[in-house]
């Protein structure tokens, strides 16, 4: 598989390959890369970020690591239906969301936007 | 009021030069229009700002936090906020606050004032002026700030970075981006933006190719579109349609710097040494304003640059050197700064962006016959800045940059 690593700005041409039943990462230029690459082939993840609208503040969120790519529909979907508290930067808005090992949590705080 | 140096404009380069300046013992005062400081940081709520900088992965919001919450903790800076600056003077700035005018007198100062979006009128996208047409950027804030969509079959005419993000928001917010269009043969936004904001949605990006027409009655109902030839113009033999009802443009980022006094020196951008100054003594600039950076993080870097001197130039402890010229070679659209002060001691950075795409390719720098600075790059692309380090010490006279091997 030919893929383009995420996990910062420069953005190498990762080659993941199976060989002798061990995935080899090649073309990354750090240790994150050959994380990355692995976890790509085997069970794609990614950090979801989105933001909560109430009548006088917005909450901008994210989750604490990378959820399984295919169920960030579904985590949205989970965060949509949080009703409105008072929060502040750094609080945790769900913990372990869909089961998975990442919280929620809050980015930002812009009140009267 | 008066101040050593006074800031225009809150965002990351503004907050990094308020406190670089302050550093130097200035009393700084930060102005910005918004009630909040962060600038455009704070509707940018996607994770993968920080690396560089905080060497950790952070989302906008909290990249402008961090800067925010450093510069509320500094004695020597003032925040002026809701503040518009209308007019700037040598040593005086003409502020705009809620109360009225307010002038404010100063040793130096600092313009961050960003960049706009450039919008339909500016790429003479044709058709009538119909709802549903928005810079991608005003739908990144309707999305993020107010949550509400801008249109539910979305075609995104550019693919910038900013063009890209709003690709994945706007799908994952429950619309349907059927189309991003691009002219040039190639993406100015970063390879990772096209891998998880476009391919992991499957959206079609299509190079080579404009909007050729909008079309609606009163809001857009759809657009033609068609590839263009080596010229950029469309070939009207291969124009389509498709519905939509509504069309982001991420087309480009236009620098607001029409604050500066009109005798100050321009060309492409405007020209700038290596500490930021422009040819009016005692005005810097730094940020998108000066010239758009990819990262978050460079624009700091910049506006590190910018605060320090701006700080030590109204404490009179600003050194004046000879300055010498940086060329470059027809490889290269452009490098930051155009001058260089002839120090003997330290290193500065020569920031480029290539006119094209090199594979395994030097960076040189030239001063005179001798290579002064060399770099090996596995990959140049027209979208992402390079940079190199230079010696003071080995500067003899103009230099020249080039991309070779």
């Amino acid at each position: 598989m030919e893929t383009i690593c995420i996990c910062c700005p420069i953005g190498c041409r990762l080659k993941v390959e199976k060989i002798d039943g061990e995935i080899v990462v090649t073309g990354n230029s750090c240790p994150r890369g050959k994380d990355y690459g692995i976890s790509e082939f085997t069970f794609p993840k990614r950090v979801l970020t989105t933001s909560l609208v109430f009548p006088n503040v917005t909450y901008t969120l994210k989750t604490t690591t990378a959820l399984p790519k295919e169920r960030v529909k579904e985590a949205l979907k989970e965060i949509k239906k949080i009703g409105y508290k008072e929060c502040n930067i750094g609080d945790v808005l769900i913990k372990n969301i869909i089961n998975s090992d990442a919280d929620v949590v809050v980015t930002g705080k812009i009140e009267n936007a | 009021m008066k101040t050593d140096v006074v800031v225009i404009g809150g965002g990351p380069s503004g907050m990094s030069a308020a406190l670089k300046a302050s550093e130097q013992g200035a009393k700084v005062l930060l102005v910005d229009v918004e009630s909040r400081l962060g600038g455009i940081l704070n509707q940018c709520i996607h994770n993968g700002f920080g690396l560089k900088h905080f060497k950790e992965e952070l989302t906008g919001p909290e990249y402008a936090n961090r800067l925010a919450n450093e510069v509320y903790k500094d004695k020597n800076i003032e925040v002026k906020l809701n503040s518009y600056v209308n007019y700037i003077d040598k040593n005086k700035v003409f502020v705009l606050t809620e109360k009225g005018q307010e002038i404010i007198e100063c040793s130096s100062i600092i313009l961050s004032a960003g960049a706009r979006e450039r919008t339909s009128g500016e790429i003479y996208l044709k058709g009538k002026r119909l709802a549903g047409v928005y810079t991608a950027g005003t739908a990144q804030k309707m999305v993020n700030f107010y949550g509400k969509l801008p249109g539910k079959k979305i075609v995104i005419l550019g693919s910038g970075d900013i063009g890209l993000i709003m690709a994945r928001r706007m799908t994952l917010e429950g619309a349907e981006v059927k189309l991003v269009l691009e002219i040039m043969g190639h993406s100015s936004g970063l390879r990772r933006n096209i891998r998880q904001c476009i391919e992991d949605f499957n959206i079609p990006l299509l190079f080579n190719h404009t909007i050729t027409k909008v079309v609606g009655d009163e809001r857009v109902c759809g657009v033609y579109y068609a590839e263009v030839d080596e010229n950029k113009k469309p070939k009207l033999e291969t124009e389509k349609y498709i519905d939509c009802d509504c069309v982001l443009l991420s087309v480009g980022l236009i620098p607001e710097n029409t604050l500066l006094p009109k005798q100050t020196l321009r060309e492409k951008f405007v020209v700038v040494d290596d500490e930021r100054q422009t040819s009016v003594d005692g005005i810097f600039i730094c940020g998108n304003v000066l010239h758009i950076h990819d990262l978050a993080d460079n624009a700091t870097e910049e506006g590190e640059i910018a605060g320090k001197f701006a700080g030590l130039y109204a404490l009179n402890k600003l050194k004046k050197y000879v300055k010498v010229i940086i060329n470059f070679s027809n490889k290269i659209s452009y490098c930051m700064p155009k001058l260089v002060n002839k120090k003997t001691e330290g290193k500065f950075t020569i920031y480029m962006r290539a006119n094209n795409n090199f594979i395994k390719k030097f960076i040189t720098v030239k001063s005179g016959d001798n290579i002064i600075a060399k770099k090996f790059c596995v990959g140049i692309t027209t979208g992402e800045m390079q940079e190199i380090e230079v010696e003071y010490s080995k500067v003899n006279g103009d230099l020249y940059v080039d991309i070779e091997g």
